[in-house]
């Protein structure tokens, strides 16, 4: 019986490796495990559509053997909004930053979770761009330093699982880059998921924001994850206080009742034609 | 058979040639004076099939009508200055990564939030020049409602045939008069598609010139697994940005996919022009005001006459310059502080080039226009 080729040697362009991110970057853990994720779900790579923003994670379409969008600074979801209502069978993911995402991009975040319309946002988050020099995001703890804050960060961060929850997505998961199966459990669930899916993957920017921030060379900051991880179960018994430091993973959300964007709006024509 | 007429506001006739030129993806966002452009394809869009898209800004907008175009859908958005100027990041894009699609920008009174309500003509630079970096631009000035129905059309088709961003400029005051519209029989229309490959799924390169400039575009979906970068790119897709001859290739290559086929592009009227020693070199709705001066000038033995580019951009130079060379003067008439003067008076060998204007959102009136002949005959 013939052997199925790697994963890696189907949904990655081979020619295009070895990658552009610095020795110890997050980044590869995060592409691999959506690769993996794409190759559970079972879907077709002549139907996925990866689209990308600007920045180190938006890098990632490009190395993934699928059709890729690399598009304008925070504009992904945006331009994924139409290849999914223009063509609704296609399996459409964006890879983006935390800048990327939620900060130039914020505005189309907030508005794609409230369509509830079928896409799995995959949100590399590292605390800072990275791809400018290390300066600081919207997810930039308090006081951290980066280029832009030699002082520390006066900046309050936001939660990127607690906004895309608010906003309406109905897939929400967080995990880190040393829980890398767990990342790839989520982004699977989020694939299969019908609806607007968020899986936060918190990753590692050893060379900038680690380096500034004294966290350690690359193993080591892999090592925090697992130290500041706390399962969502055990946080919800857990005090703020308690809580300080530590980085919640787990299914945030995961419902059914709200009917996707695509699905509602074949109802929409079904209407005008009959009236 | 009997032709099909209707009466139509600029508005709807834009709507209307849009879906005759096949469009099924419209995304917008509400701004006066384009907004019933979005109403009407809100609703008639899904009567056929198609889909409307309101998105929660600007950007947002042409980033959607972007991305559909990508997955084969031939889309629209439309706007006004404000919008326009939010959506030249994306165009930029749309530009570069070479997507077709066509953006409808209902001119109103600048700068900044200027009078929503009333015409101007102050967007003709910023369609040319809006974004960063060199690209070409196809924008097209109609005159009338009806001319606004053919355009929209004929927009579609370029936007199609030269897998670009193409422009439709129109303005307040066109929007919403309403005139006869002659619609045509779906035979009559010629509808162009984008070429696509036919090419061997692996061999696919998106952005590899095919002797025509014009590279076959995929559809996402069809098989072939393509990615484009809005960094300049090889003909592959993937970002090149360390190779000056690339660099140069692919910003000269989009120069040269218009100018090559600028003959089928570019398109203008004449109007008395045969003996003409003033032309009058005038766009959009307020030529119609230059014709009538024309008319008016002619009565009195003037020999007036009226260039009326069609194509604002790619700009019918050539022609422009020739008539020039025959006249004793130039004249420009306008709804701005002379951004068509600027234009002119590069391709008129040196001649004088006067402005007439009037920039307060009233369209200028034939007596004035005339006045300014007279005074130069």
């Amino acid at each position: 019986m013939a052997q199925k080729a790697h994963v890696f040697d189907r949904l990655l362009r081979q020619d295009k490796l070895k990658t552009m991110w610095c020795s110890g970057c997050g980044n590869g853990i995060v592409m691999q495990a959506l690769v993996r994720a794409i190759d559970k779900a079972g879907l077709d790579p002549d139907k996925v559509v990866v689209v990308a923003g600007i920045g180190c994670s938006c890098r990632a379409n490009g190395y993934m053997n699928v059709c890729g969008i690399h598009t304008n600074h925070g504009r992904a979801i945006a331009y994924a909004t139409g290849v999914k209502m223009a063509n609704p069978n296609l399996h459409v993911i964006v890879v983006t930053g935390d800048g990327d995402c939620t900060s130039i991009g914020g505005n189309h975040f907030i508005h794609g979770a409230r369509r509830n319309i079928d896409m799995t946002v995959v949100v590399f988050n590292n605390s800072n761009y990275g791809m400018t020099g290390g300066q600081f995001s919207p997810t930039t703890p308090y006081d951290a330093k980066t280029k832009t804050s030699i002082y520390g960060n006066i900046d309050p961060n936001f939660d990127i699982s607690i906004l895309a929850k608010a906003s309406g997505a109905t897939y929400v998961a967080r995990s880190t880059t040393y829980h890398a199966s767990m990342l790839t459990e989520q982004l699977t669930n989020a694939i299969n998921h019908n609806g607007f899916s968020v899986v936060e993957a918190m990753c590692d920017c050893p060379t900038l924001f680690g380096r500034f921030n004294k966290q350690g060379d690359a193993a080591e900051m892999l090592l925090n994850w697992k130290k500041a991880a706390v399962p969502v179960k055990k946080a919800d018994n857990m005090t703020e206080d308690e809580l300080q430091g530590k980085v919640v993973i787990g299914e945030f959300v995961n419902r059914s009742d709200r009917r996707e964007y695509t699905d509602i709006y074949e109802d929409v024509i079904k209407r005008a034609k009959e009236s | 058979m009997k032709d099909e007429f209707k009466v139509l506001t600029g508005n709807e006739a834009c709507t209307l040639g849009a879906l005759a030129a096949g469009m099924d993806f419209f995304a917008g966002y509400p701004i006066t004076p384009a907004t019933e452009i979005a109403e009407y394809a809100s609703e008639l869009l899904p009567k056929h099939g198609g889909k409307y898209m309101q998105m929660e800004d600007e950007l947002a907008s042409i980033a959607a009508v972007i991305g559909a175009s990508f997955a084969g859908a031939k889309a629209m958005t439309a706007t006004s200055g404000p919008g326009f100027s939010l959506m030249q990041e994306n165009i930029g894009y749309g530009m570069l990564a070479e997507v077709p699609c066509v953006l409808v920008d209902v001119m109103r009174q600048g700068p900044c939030q200027g009078v929503a309500t009333v015409p101007a003509q102050g967007d003709l630079m910023q369609a040319r020049w809006g974004t960063h970096g060199d690209h070409p631009v196809i924008a097209v000035v109609p005159c009338s409602v009806e001319e606004t129905y053919y355009e929209t059309v004929r927009a579609f088709n370029m936007a199609e045939a030269y897998r670009t961003p193409v422009f439709v400029l129109s303005d307040a005051m066109l929007a919403h008069m309403s005139e006869k519209v002659r619609i045509p029989s779906a035979k009559e229309l010629t509808i162009v598609n984008r070429k696509r490959p036919t090419c061997a799924k692996e061999e696919y390169k998106p952005y590899e010139d095919d002797g025509t400039g014009i590279p076959p575009m995929a559809t996402f979906g069809d098989g072939y697994h393509w990615y484009v970068s809005g960094i300049i790119h090889d003909e592959t897709g993937f970002p090149s940005t360390n190779s000056p001859e690339q660099i140069s290739s692919q910003v000269k290559r989009l120069e040269d996919k218009i100018t090559r086929n600028i003959k089928d592009i570019e398109s203008y009227e004449e109007y008395c022009t045969e003996d003409a020693e003033i032309i009058i070199v005038s766009v959009g709705l307020v030529s119609r005001v230059a014709k009538g001066a024309v008319d008016a000038a002619r009565d009195r033995g003037i020999k007036a006459g009226l260039f009326r580019p069609i194509t604002l951009w790619p700009f019918p130079e050539q022609r422009l310059s020739e008539l020039a060379a025959g006249a004793k003067t130039v004249m420009t008439c306008e709804m701005n502080e002379g951004q068509l003067l600027q234009i002119v008076r590069q391709f008129t060998k040196g001649k004088p080039v006067i402005l007439v204007t009037q920039n307060d959102g009233t369209i200028i009136e034939a007596e004035i226009v005339l006045t300014a002949i007279k005074e130069v005959n």
